[in-house]
C-alpha cells in the first residue's frame, strides 16, 4: 500500500524532501530487493520512461523553498517530484496561523484538493496521508490545518498522519506558541496521529551524539528524516508472515493510538553516531535494548545522560503518588528493530505492565516490529515510537507560555483581523488543557 | 518575489529617499555583476525599455534596459524634487511618479494635510495606483517622512490615510524624522503632534529617528575620523554616513545624516531584497513586534556604524557588534532601551553570521535586558547572506521598547508650552477645515499612548505570577 506525502510550508518542504531521500538511498543500498520494491511501492510510482516520482505534493505560500527541494531532488539521480504536484503563492503568511487559516488556506482549497486527488488516484491501494509541517510559522502550521482539515473531508475513512516540528524555546517567531496552540488543537480533532520532533532535541544531539559543530537547518532536518525513515521504511510485523507490512499508517495508528484522548506520539532512536565513527562502533541488541528502554522511562531522548535511578513504580505505588520520580508512563509503544541478527532480540524488558497504563494490557500496549535489513548504515539500530508523558512538558510550557500572552491579549488584534476570535483561542485553550490533563492522570 | 514601493514626501523625505536610491543602486551594482535585471533588483525597481513612449516593463532574467524606482515623490515645493531631476539620478523616476506644487506648506501642517490634502488627493491616489499597478505582489509600502515641517508632517500623514483607504492588505511601514529641541520651525511641536495622532492612527510600524541622533553619531564619526589614533583609523568609505561610490559625487550638508537613515532603510528591507539562510519577510515585522495595534513604534539601532581601518579581531567585532546593538550611542531615538522594558526584538543581521552566532549572543544578551512579563522569549531573528557594502557584517536591531516614551514625552511637553499660549494657533486655524478639537484630540491621543507605555513600564521588575490557568472539569 501506498503512502501520498503532503509537505506544507518551509519546514514541511524541506524536511519532507530530506525523508523522501533518505527512505530511497537506504532502500536502493545493496541487494534488498525485496524491500526496495516495497519502499518504492510505498512513497514513489514509475513514470514512463521508469523514473521513480515521489507520491508527494508541495505546498507553500512562497516559491523559494519548493523550487529547492524540487531542485535537490532532481539533482539526486535517483528520484524527482510529479512536474505539476506542487503549488506556491508569492508571499508568505507572515508568521500568522490565522492568515494561513482564515485566508491562503480556503483561497486555494481546490487546487490543493486536486493536487492530492490526482497522487491518490495513482495509488492502487492507499495506506494513508502524511502531512508533514511546523507549527511556529504561519504556512505550515495555518494553511497546514486547513489542508489536513480538507483532507478528512475529502477522505474520511483513510488515516491520515501528521508529523509536526516543534520550535525551538527561544525562537525564530515571537508568536510561535499561539501558532503552536492553534495548530495543536485544531489538528487533535482532525489527525489520527500527530507524531512529534522537538527542534530543541534534535539540535541537541546533533551537537552532542553527532558532534556537529556549526549546527545547521539542514543537519536538524537529517536527524528528522533518520528517525522518521527508520519507522516508516517496510519491516515485518507481528501478523504480516514474513511479507512486509503492507499497512505502515494504518498499523501505527492502530497500535498507539487506541483513545481519541491520547494522539501524540514522540519518537527515539539508538544508536545516533558521527558518520566517521560508524565504522569502528559495534552494538549489541541487549545493551542497545536496555538504553532505549532507560530512555523511555526516564523520558530522556538522547542516549547521553540518562537518568538510571528512574524505576517504574511498583504496584502499590501506583495508585498513590500521580508522579513516581520522573518516571514516564506509557500507554502504548512500537519497537521498530533492524539489522543483523534481529530475531535473536530480547524485548521482554518492554512487556513490563509497569511501564504502561493499568487500563491496557501489555499484549496489547506494545508491538515489535522488524526486518532484518539494517537501516541507514547501521548494523543494528532500534527505534522507539512511544504515546506517553514524554511530550508533556513541552506541551505544557507552550500552552503556558501562549496563556500568560493571552492574559494581557498581546498580538490578538493581529488574528481577529483575519476572522479568529478570543473565543476561538478559548476553546483552543481549553481542548489542550483537557489534553494536558489526560497524560498527567495517565497511570 | 514581491514588490514595496517608496513614498517620499516633502524636503527631507524626498532628500532621504534620494539618497536611498543612490546606496540602494550601489549595493545591487556591488553584488549584480552581470548586469542582469534579478529577482533582487525587482524587488525596489522597474526594468523599462525607454524607447517605448509607454515604458513597458520588462520581465525578470534579461539584461538591464533601464532601471525606473518603484517609488512616488511628493513635494509642495519644487527645490528638492528639482534637483533629483537635474542630479545624476534623474532617469530613475519619470513625471508620473513625481507630484510638486510650488509654493511650500509654510511649515503649517494644516496646510500640508488640509488644503493640499484635498486639492491633490485624486491625483495622489492615481500615481499610488500606477505605482501598485506595476508590481506583481506588492507587499509593503514605505513611507519617508519628518515631523516637523508642514508638507512631510502635513502631507505625509494625509498619503498615509490614503494608503490605508485604498491599499489596507498592504503593509505600511513609516520612516519618521522627529525635529531636535533646537528645531529652526518654531511650529514644529505642533506639526508633530498632529502628525503623531495620525501615524497611531493608520500605520502599521513607525520608525522614529530623532535628528538630534543622527547629529551626534555623525559627529562622532567624524571625531574619529580625525583622531587618528593608530589602530583606531576609520575607513571613511565605509562609514555608515559614507555615500561613497554612489552615483552622486559631492557631498551635500545634510547627506551625512540622510545616509544613516537611507541605511536603515537599505537593513530593513535586505531580507526581501536578497536571499539568507533564515529569510525575514516584511509583513512578520509587525506581526512579531506589535503586541498592541497602536504601540507599533519600533526603536532602530544600527551597528556597526562604522569600520575601523584595523579588523584583526573579526570574531570578538562580531560579538562587540551584537553588544552595540543595545548601547544607547547606537539608537536612532535619544533614549535607552537596556533601562526601560522590551515588548520584543527583532535582530536583522546581514553577512557571513551563522544561526549559532546568533543564539549564542541571544543567550549571552538575554540576562542583561528587561523584557515584559508575558514576552520573555520576544525574540525574532532573520538573516540575510548579503552584507553592506563595505562590510563584512551589520546588525539593524528593532525594538518594541518604552523607551520611547521619552522622546513623545519631550515633544508632548514643547508643545504645552506653545499650546498654553495659544502662539502661532491661528495660523492653523485659519485653514479651511481644521479646527482646535484637531489640536485637543491629537493631544489627548499622544497623552494615552504615553499613558500605555507607563502601564507596560509599571510591570517592570515586578514578579508576575504566571496567569491561573484554565481548569478542566473532570
Amino acid at each position: 500500500m501506498s503512502v501520498v506525502t503532503v509537505q506544507l510550508g518551509q519546514c514541511g518542504n524541506q524536511v519532507g524532501q530530506q525523508l523522501l531521500h533518505s527512505l530511497l538511498c537506504d532502500a536502493q543500498n545493496g541487494q534488498r530487493k525485496e524491500l526496495c520494491t516495497a519502499t518504492r511501492e510505498r512513497f514513489f510510482h514509475q513514470d514512463t520512461h521508469g523514473e521513480l516520482v515521489a507520491r508527494a505534493v508541495l505546498i507553500d505560500m512562497e516559491p523559494k523553498v519548493i523550487n529547492q527541494s524540487i531542485s535537490r531532488a532532481a539533482r539526486s539521480g535517483m528520484w524527482r517530484y510529479g512536474e505539476t504536484s506542487h503549488f506556491s503563492q508569492k508571499q508568505g503568511s507572515g508568521n500568522n496561523w490565522a492568515n494561513g487559516f482564515c485566508v491562503h488556506g480556503p483561497a486555494h482549497r481546490e487546487v490543493v484538493e486536486e493536487l492530492v486527488r490526482r497522487e491518490v488516484e495513482r495509488c492502487d491501494r492507499l495506506s494513508g496521508l502524511l502531512a508533514m509541517m511546523s507549527v511556529a510559522g504561519g504556512t505550515g502550521s495555518g494553511v497546514g490545518t486547513y489542508v489536513t482539515q480538507c483532507l478528512r473531508d475529502v477522505y474520511p475513512k483513510s488515516f491520515i498522519l501528521n508529523h509536526l516540528t516543534w520550535p525551538y524555546g527561544t525562537g525564530e517567531v515571537i508568536v510561535q506558541n499561539y501558532n503552536s496552540v492553534l495548530t495543536l488543537a485544531h489538528l487533535y480533532q482532525l489527525s489520527d496521529a500527530i507524531l512529534v520532533h522537538e527542534n530543541d532535541t534534535v539540535h541537541q544531539i546533533c551537537s552532542q551524539l553527532l558532534n556537529i559543530k556549526h549546527i545547521s537547518f539542514a543537519d536538524v532536518n537529517s536527524v528528522i528524516a533518520h528517525q522518521l525513515g527508520s519507522v516508516l521504511q517496510p519491516a515485518l510485523t507481528a501478523d504480516s508472515q514474513g511479507a512486509y507490512s503492507r499497512n505502515p499508517l494504518g498499523e501505527l495508528v492502530s497500535a498507539l493510538c487506541c483513545h481519541p484522548e491520547f494522539k501524540l506520539l514522540s519518537i527515539s532512536s539508538i544508536p545516533q553516531v558521527p558518520l566517521a565513527s560508524m565504522a569502528y562502533s559495534s552494538f549489541s541488541w541487549p545493551s542497545l535494548l536496555k538504553h532505549l528502554r532507560q530512555m523511555l522511562i526516564s523520558n530522556t531522548k538522547m542516549e547521553e545522560g540518562i537518568d538510571w535511578q528512574v524505576r517504574p513504580p511498583a504496584a502499590a505505588e501506583r495508585s498513590r503518588s500521580l508522579t513516581a520520580g520522573g518516571f514516564n508512563t506509557s500507554l502504548a509503544n512500537v519497537l521498530i528493530l533492524r539489522g543483523k541478527d534481529v530475531y535473536s532480540a530480547e524485548t521482554g524488558g518492554f512487556e513490563d505492565p509497569a511501564l504502561y497504563s493499568s487500563w491496557l494490557s501489555p499484549q496489547e500496549a506494545f508491538s515489535v516490529w522488524k526486518s532484518p535489513v539494517p537501516f541507514n548504515k547501521y548494523e543494528k539500530s532500534a527505534t522507539l515510537v512511544s504515546n506517553s508523558q514524554a511530550l508533556l512538558r513541552p506541551l505544557d510550557s507552550m500552552v503556558g507560555g501562549a496563556w500568560n500572552m493571552f492574559a494581557s491579549r498581546a498580538y490578538i488584534h493581529q488574528y481577529t483581523k483575519f476572522g479568529i476570535s478570543e473565543e476561538d483561542f478559548l476553546d483552543s485553550f481549553s481542548s489542550l488543557e483537557q489534553v494536558i490533563s489526560s497524560y498527567k492522570q495517565l497511570r | 518575489m514581491t514588490q514595496s514601493v517608496v513614498v517620499q514626501v516633502g524636503q527631507c523625505g524626498n532628500q532621504v529617499g534620494c539618497r536611498f536610491w543612490d546606496l540602494a543602486l550601489r549595493e545591487h551594482a556591488h553584488v549584480n555583476k552581470k548586469g542582469l535585471y534579478d529577482e533582487a533588483l525587482s524587488s525596489f525597481f522597474r526594468n523599462v525599455d525607454s524607447r517605448k513612449c509607454d515604458g513597458e516593463a520588462h520581465v525578470v532574467g534579461g539584461r538591464i534596459q533601464h532601471l525606473k524606482a518603484r517609488a512616488v515623490l511628493v513635494d509642495m515645493e519644487e527645490g528638492v524634487v528639482n534637483e533629483i531631476l537635474q542630479g545624476p539620478l534623474r532617469e530613475m523616476f519619470d513625471s508620473t511618479q513625481l507630484l510638486t506644487d510650488v509654493s511650500g506648506s509654510g511649515n503649517n501642517w494644516a496646510v500640508g494635510h488640509m488644503t493640499y490634502g484635498s486639492a491633490y488627493r485624486e491625483q495622489i491616489v492615481d500615481k499610488l495606483r500606477k505605482a501598485a499597478e506595476h508590481c506583481d505582489c506588492l507587499q509593503c509600502f514605505f513611507l519617508i517622512h519628518s515631523m516637523g515641517g508642514g508638507t512631510g508632517s502635513g502631507l505625509g500623514t494625509k498619503v498615509l490615510s490614503l494608503l490605508e483607504e485604498e491599499f489596507p492588505e498592504v503593509c505600511r511601514i513609516v520612516t519618521s524624522i522627529y525635529p531636535s529641541a533646537e528645531d529652526d520651525v518654531v511650529t514644529s511641536p505642533y506639526n508633530s503632534i498632529l502628525a503623531m495622532r495620525e501615524l497611531t492612527e493608520h500605520a502599521d510600524c513607525v520608525l522614529p529617528v530623532e535628528n538630534q541622533s543622527l547629529v551626534d553619531i555623525v559627529k562622532k564619526i567624524k571625531h574619529m575620523s580625525h583622531s587618528g589614533k593608530p589602530g583606531t583609523v576609520i575607513r571613511r568609505e565605509s562609514a555608515i554616513i559614507s555615500g561613497q561610490g554612489g552615483l552622486i559625487g559631492a557631498e551635500k550638508p545634510f547627506d551625512a545624516m540622510n545616509n544613516i537613515v537611507a541605511n536603515l532603510l537599505l537593513n530593513i528591507t535586505s531580507s526581501a531584497r536578497f536571499e539568507g539562510s533564515l529569510n525575514m519577510d516584511l509583513n512578520e515585522i509587525a506581526m512579531n513586534l506589535v503586541p498592541f495595534p497602536r504601540l507599533h513604534y519600533l526603536v532602530p539601532s544600527l551597528t556597526p556604524l562604522y569600520t575601523l581601518a584595523d579588523v584583526s579581531v573579526p570574531s570578538r567585532r562580531l560579538d562587540q557588534m551584537f553588544s552595540d546593538a543595545f548601547s544607547k550611542e547606537h539608537q536612532l531615538i535619544r533614549a535607552d532601551p537596556k533601562h526601560s522594558l522590551y515588548l520584543a526584538c527583532a535582530l536583522m543581521v546581514r553577512g557571513n553570521v551563522q544561526v549559532s552566532d546568533l543564539r549564542r549572543n541571544i543567550e549571552r544578551l538575554k540576562p542583561s535586558l528587561p523584557f515584559v512579563s508575558w514576552n520573555q522569549e520576544g525574540w525574532k531573528t532573520g538573516l540575510c547572506s548579503v552584507p553592506p557594502v563595505g562590510h563584512s557584517h551589520s546588525l539593524l536591531a528593532l525594538a518594541n521598547n518604552t523607551c520611547v516614551k521619552t522622546t513623545f514625552m519631550e515633544l508632548r511637553e514643547r508643545f504645552t508650552k506653545l499650546y498654553r499660549k495659544k502662539a502661532h494657533l491661528h495660523h492653523y486655524l485659519h485653514v479651511e477645515g481644521m479646527e482646535q478639537s484637531h489640536f485637543s484630540e491629537a493631544l489627548s491621543s499622544l497623552s494615552s499612548l504615553i499613558e500605555e507605555y507607563h502601564q507596560l513600564d509599571a510591570t517592570k521588575g515586578r514578579l508576575m505570577p504566571g496567569a491561573p490557568r484554565l481548569r478542566i472539569a473532570r
